[in-house]
């Protein structure tokens, strides 16, 4: 992981391993959740990658009835919509991942705000980040 | 970056297509049309001959016409060439960032005479790929496999805010009738009706067919039923949602020391501001739109003026939740109020602030690279007091646009006033 260029790709092999990796700047502290080579906050370069607990709050959601080409392929429709949404970490920075442990067909019942923790999907031959409400 | 344009311009020409969904026309038809209408709007003639550039707004005629280099062809169909023509791409924002960077390139003295358009052509695809393309203006590699869409973008920042500031869904409805209610009274909106009208006509074809009349009694009934307003992301159903469109807009923008020659009428450019952001998952707060605030602070600055001094404004409305925030981002609205203020009418064409007197991207039409252009054309309007049924009392003489890219990883404000 020391020697992964901060890329995607580097990224995706975390979550195939089941973690959440995410960035941090060595100068002023500051987190990513997505890899990047220079930092947002101070634009320094001191960069190294951690592993983000995968704890947080849902920050905002939406369930998709129209969902795009790769998800209908997976079955995902008007009849089976799926949920995804806007976590934001305990660690400070927000990530957008699939919602599952909700119930699509009630989405008044799901909370902003609602803890939430870090789960790692199989699709296909990729891993999709998701979160699923706690307790 | 002091946001004052190194030379006096204005708007001397205006014109726009017929928006809707037209299986024949490709988008150099879509421009000519727009063109034509443009030249129309020219009080003393325009001879084309004058323009001595296009710049042309267009997000992705690649993806939706598997047509790039558009500039120079739609140029040449309307016999511009060899003048230069190039293209602007910045999602949905693309009409606005070409009508600024036509504005900077005038007031920079490197024309006097440039043509300032936008054109989108999007119902040749299925929805499902207008959804892939229109997707590409987020972030394809951290919120595509997430499974955002472009609705689910606006949906989710629905549940934010709905959360910090208590509103009810259905406030958001208020933003899709007024809107309809103004297109109602614009020939060039691909919906020129009002939701009551579609609900009525909906009511007649069923019984024309003998089939289960619907018992809707109002709108809202009308809008509850989720067999006529079907979610498309919750919160945000059909109505909340602009539609797929054809379409192109054109202004003319030259400097002020020659826009005599065109009419005794111009239309100023007051100010300009442009900002960017980071995609969804890169913000701190998601019930505002920071490049709409940043990008508002640098036109009110440049034009002088402050919000209470605008007298209308076409914000943009891809979605019902878009509105909200765009008049809360433009200071119209103190943040949370936003919402109310539209259920109470405060925006309706004859409330105290007019907003998309057009119909809006919502009910006018939303062919992405040309909306911005678009609102331009409506200002125009307005401005010199030919808005027909929809003009604004009162004589307005300043007005605000504001357009949107993505999810607001770009904004772009003008301010324009009667010349």
């Amino acid at each position: 992981m020391a020697n992964d260029v901060f890329t995607r790709a580097a990224w995706e092999r975390g979550l195939a391993q089941g973690k959440l990796l995410g960035v941090r700047c060595g100068d002023c502290g500051a987190v990513s959740a997505v890899p990047r080579a220079l930092c947002a906050a101070c634009r320094g370069g001191n960069l190294g990658w951690v592993e983000l607990s995968g704890r947080g709050t849902l920050a905002a959601f939406t369930v998709v009835h129209v969902p795009p080409t790769p998800l209908c392929a997976a079955g995902y429709g008007r009849d089976n919509p799926y949920a995804a949404a806007v976590v934001r970490l305990v660690e400070g920075p927000a990530i957008t991942a699939r919602l599952v442990g909700v119930d699509v067909r009630r989405p008044e019942g799901i909370r902003v705000g609602a803890p939430v923790r870090a789960e790692f999907l199989r699709e296909g031959d990729r891993t999709v980040l998701a979160f699923r409400p706690e307790g | 970056m002091s946001g004052k344009l190194g030379r006096p311009v204005c708007l001397v020409g205006a014109g726009m297509s017929k928006f809707g969904a037209f299986p024949d026309k490709d988008s150099r038809d879509l421009f000519v049309e727009a063109f034509q209408d443009l030249r129309g709007s020219v009080d003393k003639g325009l001879d084309p001959g004058e323009i001595e550039a296009v710049y042309l707004g267009n997000f992705s005629s690649d993806l939706f016409e598997h047509q790039g280099h558009l500039a120079p062809i739609l140029a040449d169909w309307v016999g511009l060439t060899p003048r230069a023509a190039l293209r602007l791409e910045d999602a949905c924002a693309s009409g606005g960032v070409t009508l600024r960077q036509a504005v900077l390139a005038v007031a920079a003295g490197a024309y006097e005479v440039v043509l300032a358009a936008g054109v989108e052509r999007m119902t040749a695809l299925p929805t499902e790929a207008v959804t892939d393309t229109l997707a590409t203006a987020g972030d394809v590699l951290y919120e595509f496999p997430a499974g955002f869409t472009f609705p689910g973008f606006y949906a989710a920042m629905a549940t934010a805010y709905a959360a910090r500031y208590g509103m009810p869904y259905e406030a958001l409805w208020e933003v899709a009738r007024k809107n309809h209610l103004h297109a109602s009274r614009n020939d060039k909106a691909q919906f020129p009706m009002t939701i009551r009208e579609i609900m009525d006509r909906r009511i007649a074809k069923a019984r024309e067919k003998g089939g289960p009349v619907p018992g809707w009694k109002d709108e809202r009934e009308f809008l509850r039923d989720p067999g006529a307003n079907p979610p498309v992301a919750w919160p945000l159903r059909l109505f909340d949602c602009s539609p797929i469109t054809d379409g192109a807009a054109a202004v003319l923008v030259v400097a002020e020391e020659v826009a005599r020659r065109f009419t005794d009428r111009p239309v100023r450019v007051l100010g300009t501001g442009q900002a960017s952001d980071a995609c969804l998952y890169g913000r701190e707060d998601l019930t505002s739109l920071r490049a709409a605030r940043e990008a508002a602070a640098q036109a009110y600055t440049a034009a002088g003026v402050k919000p209470s001094r605008i007298r209308l404004a076409e914000v943009h409305d891809c979605f019902t939740i878009a509105e909200v925030l765009a008049i809360e981002d433009l200071g119209f609205f103190p943040p949370g109020q936003g919402w109310r203020a539209t259920v109470d009418g405060a925006t309706r064409w004859d409330g105290p602030l007019p907003v998309n007197t057009s119909g809006g991207l919502k009910a006018k039409g939303h062919p992405v690279g040309a909306s911005g252009v678009a609102q331009a054309v409506e200002l125009w309007k307005q401005l010199r007091g030919e808005a027909g049924a929809r003009q604004v009392p009162g004589d307005p003489d300043v007005a605000l646009a504001h357009n949107v890219g993505g999810t607001g990883q770009t904004c772009v404000v003008h301010i324009l006033g009667r010349g």
